[in-house]
């Protein structure tokens, strides 16, 4: 059965009719073209397709569409800055080497965001703790994890 | 020592903008207009012959457009011995067998398809294990090899065998004596991005193949030769290769799913998509191998080693992919990790009905190294020798031959070694109340690309346009581990333009020269020796010209300079008559004349010179090509010998763990990392290379286990199959670069992409022995085997 659902999607209002079995994943990529969320297990296991709800970072694989209704949500795309520009974690990611195959990146930097959004000033500890659901097989986390970091000391020299 | 202006500066990768945007696109991002979606029908027993298969219902499915199996399709074969079928006819041979395909408008309803298709077989007998397959008398997996030629036997037809100096003797020389039998189980590679390609025949019968392959050259040729067994001879295929997503080896064959995938472009006329899911990979895509290793090792009084035998025996499971060549690398370790005289190594793959295996990231080095350095420290307890000491007493040294022919150049391993013991604090013991211990093992590697085929090549072609741009085209994949970053490098190194002039272009085998495949940490020291070659062909060419263009645009700059500047006085300096091409020089893209004043007239911007020799009358446009063949031996690996690389990476991992002997778990405290890498090429990358494969060698030694019974896999999804997280990384990694700087390395870089997985659990497991005593000997070293050896008693040494 379709239902007709309207949400914020990276700051604009958008409709679309889904079916009951819908993923937001599947909206995201496939009605609105929106590739950089990618889908790595299907299960929520490997956080490839973490997407920020509200404030608070998903698995876009096990959230149904017809759920988001009302609901605010930012990908990967919502987070590039006017001029072309990388958003600052994305730069981070960047400049420090945290990306590999680039596969894990965008659930990576959605955790990533999430986290710092609520706690600008993380410890290593609540790092690792708020990526733990994002897989990477690539770099070993370590530069990932020095990237989230260096993202926190340039948001406190900022205040 | 060379002062480099790009080359070992910390460079952002030129991939990872797009990737961090979400930007970059993997196979599972393409489409096709028209695009069918492929899903396979996979074999539920392990060995059987098929007695019928009813795809009426799947062929009656509003949506479908096809349904392949072997009785309606043509039989493509695959692999290098020809003894595996893109879709099975009359028998399965292990759980994953490709029995059906079909191709339908949606990948909803190719899955309910495929539950459509029913399958009648008939069970017969499986053989899991190798002892069972190699009984006599058992029944036999394959009865013809791929020529059609009867067999008797479970044995895989391939010889690995190295024999030198005198085992006798050595075993005579020898005063303690070591011996062990080491095990390493499947383990996934594990990409993030999981298998996938789409298959599209154009209307003159080439086909066009988007693929997740490491070698696309090689694929183009497997593919090929598929066409003609479908019929369509003497036409081409065109491999092109979008973001990989992680490849760790699982891209070095070519695939039933991909041959399935051309099979249903050309039954329908329209594209087709085939992508795994992850379930699917875990269960049907080829894992790493098993092995089984017997090793001793003798040393004489002083520690010196005097001989060491190695048996090894491999589960090829039911087919055979390039991985079933792991002893051709492991034969490497066995005869040169280490100097020792007196060497026999001999290794036997079997097949079983178990997955067939392919390629992971180190290629048989990391099994190998595990047994080796496992059993070394085992010697070394024997000789009452420090571990340390004991590895220093046989270290490699520059300059030497091994016993396989391997020509050693470099080696920094003394110094790896003492980088470990150092970082470390060796000498200090880990708190024993604690239970906490400390253990190292080192590795040698290829570090010159490896000759495991005819040609072990990588061509090369620079492209120059008229803003000074260096587009270049090249065979290596970028697969994650930063081949574009030191190409790109090494081009504006060589070549004299800054790193942002340098566009490498999406690879595809209609535009991009040949290379062989990327495998055996080859990419970087390929790739960078052909920047080099190209770029001084192309200096070359352009100080050619710069003779005859030089003046007149000099000439123009500084009449417009003297515009601008009036009253300027040009210092006396004849450019005419310095123009000479020996004379010029190019740097971040500007030529210029050597020792002369430093005016900014007299420094032309390449593409004003470029375009100046595109524009005149009879003008052209620059572009070179070349072709990197490096002075290494294709090994007669019968008899064990040959110099497969150019140069050898040598490394040392140490660590420092607790073990919790109430849970038995283990927790690793630090890692310290040491790697003769030649030269450091890129920082980031580099780094982003060792710890990457250090955590892949985490899992490898304490947790990551493709599970199965009686051929079929238990734990297909991540909930059950463990890879390090972040939370699992959560020590500190200090890393020591060791530049020894090749004379056969690009800039002295040698690979480095592979070593960092190769030695940690051997380093983990010494570490574990150190702090309680045990020795586990069949990895990964879980809770359960470290408990189950602290309850033994400890009556048995070691």
């Amino acid at each position: 059965m379709k239902t007709e659902i309207s949400f914020i999607l990276n700051g604009s209002e958008v409709k679309v009719s889904v079916d009951g079995h819908l993923r937001l994943i599947d909206v995201l990529r496939n009605r609105m073209s929106l590739t950089g969320t990618k889908e790595g297990c299907g299960k929520g296991e490997c956080g490839a397709c973490t997407v920020i709800v509200d404030g608070r970072a998903v698995n876009s694989c096990l959230y149904l569409a017809h759920e988001i209704e009302g609901k605010s949500v930012t990908t990967i795309e919502g987070l590039q800055m006017p001029g072309h520009k990388l958003s600052m974690i994305q730069q981070a990611f960047v400049d420090n080497g945290a990306i590999q195959c680039g596969f894990c990146t965008p659930g990576m930097i959605m955790s990533a965001k999430a986290l710092l959004d609520s706690n600008p000033n993380p410890s290593d500890e609540e790092i690792r703790d708020a990526l733990q659901g994002n897989l990477c097989r690539c770099t070993g986390y370590v530069q990932i994890v020095e990237a989230v970091k260096r993202v926190a000391e340039q948001l406190k020299s900022k205040q | 020592m060379k002062n480099f202006h790009y080359i070992g500066k910390e460079t952002p990768r030129p991939d990872a903008p797009d990737k961090a945007a979400g930007k970059a696109l993997y196979i599972h991002d393409l489409q096709r207009p028209g695009m069918l979606h492929g899903k396979i029908k996979f074999s539920n027993h392990p060995h059987a012959r098929i007695k019928h298969i009813d795809t009426s219902k799947a062929e009656r499915l509003s949506g479908v457009s096809a349904v392949l199996t072997a009785d309606n399709s043509p039989e493509v074969r695959l692999g290098f011995l020809r003894d595996n079928f893109a879709l099975k006819k009359d028998k399965v041979r292990q759980y994953r067998d490709e029995i059906a395909a079909v191709a339908a408008i949606d990948p909803d309803i190719a899955e309910e398809a495929v539950e459509l298709i029913k399958v009648e077989y008939e069970p017969l007998p499986g053989l899991f294990s190798t002892r069972e397959a190699m009984k006599k008398g058992s029944p036999l997996i394959h009865e013809t090899d791929g020529q059609g030629r009867p067999r008797t036997d479970n044995l895989v037809p391939l010889r690995y065998h190295h024999e030198s100096g005198d085992l006798d003797a050595g075993k005579r020389a020898a005063k303690y004596i070591a011996q062990g039998e080491f095990s390493t189980p499947r383990v996934q590679q594990c990409c993030m991005g999981t298998a996938g390609c789409i298959a599209e025949f154009d209307m003159n019968g080439n086909l066009t193949i988007w693929a997740k392959t490491q070698i696309p050259f090689l694929a183009q040729r497997d593919f090929n030769r598929a066409l003609s067994d479908i019929g369509l001879h003497d036409k081409n295929t065109r491999v092109i290769v979008p973001a990989l997503g992680g490849g760790f080896g699982t891209g070095l064959d070519t695939h039933a799913y991909e041959y399935i995938a051309i099979l249903l472009a050309f039954k329908t006329g329209q594209p087709v998509k085939i992508v795994y899911e992850r379930e699917e990979e875990f269960a049907y895509l080829s894992p790493r191998q098993s092995s089984t290793t017997k090793i001793t090792q003798g040393c004489d009084q002083t520690g010196k080693l005097t001989f060491r035998e190695v048996e090894v025996l491999q589960d090829n499971g039911a087919y055979t992919s390039w991985g079933a060549t792991y002893p051709s690398v492991m034969m490497m370790p066995a005869t040169s990790l280490y100097r020792v005289s007196n060497v026999y190594f001999n290794a036997q793959l079997v097949y079983t009905n178990n997955t067939y295996c392919q390629a992971m990231r180190g290629y048989g080095n990391p099994e190998h190294t595990w047994a080796l350095e496992s059993n070394l420290d085992e010697l070394a307890g024997e000789a009452g020798i420090d571990p340390y000491e004991f590895r220093i007493i046989n270290c490699n040294r520059p300059d030497e031959t091994t016993p396989m022919g391997l020509k050693v150049s470099t080696c920094g391993l003394k110094e790896c070694l003492e980088a470990v013991a150092k970082k470390l604090d060796w000498k200090k013991k880990s708190k024993k109340g604690k239970c906490r211990g400390k253990g190292m093992a080192s590795l040698v590697h290829v570090g010159g690309g490896a000759r495991i085929y005819r040609s072990d090549a990588s061509g090369l072609i620079l492209k120059l346009d008229d803003f000074g741009n260096v587009n270049a085209y090249h065979g290596g994949v970028e697969m994650g581990q930063g081949l574009h970053s030191v190409l790109t490098l090494g081009i504006a190194e060589a070549l004299g333009v800054r790193p942002e002039k340098v566009f490498i272009n999406p690879l595809d085998t209609s535009t991009c020269p040949w290379d062989v495949g990327t495998h055996a940490s080859r990419g970087a020291f390929m790739a960078c020796n052909a920047a080099i070659l190209a770029a001084n062909k192309l200096r070359n060419k352009i100080f050619e010209l710069a003779e005859e263009l030089f003046p007149q645009e000099a000439e123009k700059n500084l009449d417009k300079f003297k515009k601008k500047n009036p009253g300027y006085k040009p210092p006396a300096f004849d450019f005419v008559k310095a123009a000479k091409r020996e004379r010029f020089d190019l740097k971040d893209g500007s030529i210029f004349i050597k020792g002369a004043p430093r005016e900014p007239w007299l420094s032309l911007d390449l593409g004003r010179l470029l375009r100046a020799i595109h524009f005149r009358t009879q003008g052209q446009m620059l572009t070179t090509e070349v072709f990197y063949d490096p002075p290494n031996e294709l090994p007669d690996f019968a008899k064990g010998f040959g110099n497969i690389s150019a140069t050898y990476a040598y490394g040392t991992q140490g660590a420092e763990v607790e073990v919790d002997t109430e849970t038995g778990e283990v927790k690793i405290l630090r890692m310290v990392a040491a790697h003769d890498v030649g030269k450091i090429l890129n920082p980031p990358a580099l780094k982003g290379q060792i710890y990457g494969a250090l955590a892949q060698g985490i899992g490898y030694a304490l947790y990551e286990e493709l599970q199965s019974e009686k051929g079929k896999i238990l734990n297909p999804n991540f909930r059950d199959y463990k890879i390090p997280t972040a939370q699992e990384m959560n020590f500190p990694v200090d890393l020591e670069f060791i530049e020894t700087n090749d004379s056969f390395g690009p800039f002295g870089a040698k690979g480095v992409a592979e070593p960092g997985l190769v030695p940690t659990a051997p380093a983990i497991s010494n570490a574990i022995y150190d702090a309680v005593g045990i020795r586990i000997r069949d990895l990964p070293i879980t809770p359960e085997k470290i408990l189950s050896a602290l309850k033994k008693p400890k009556a048995s040494k070691g």
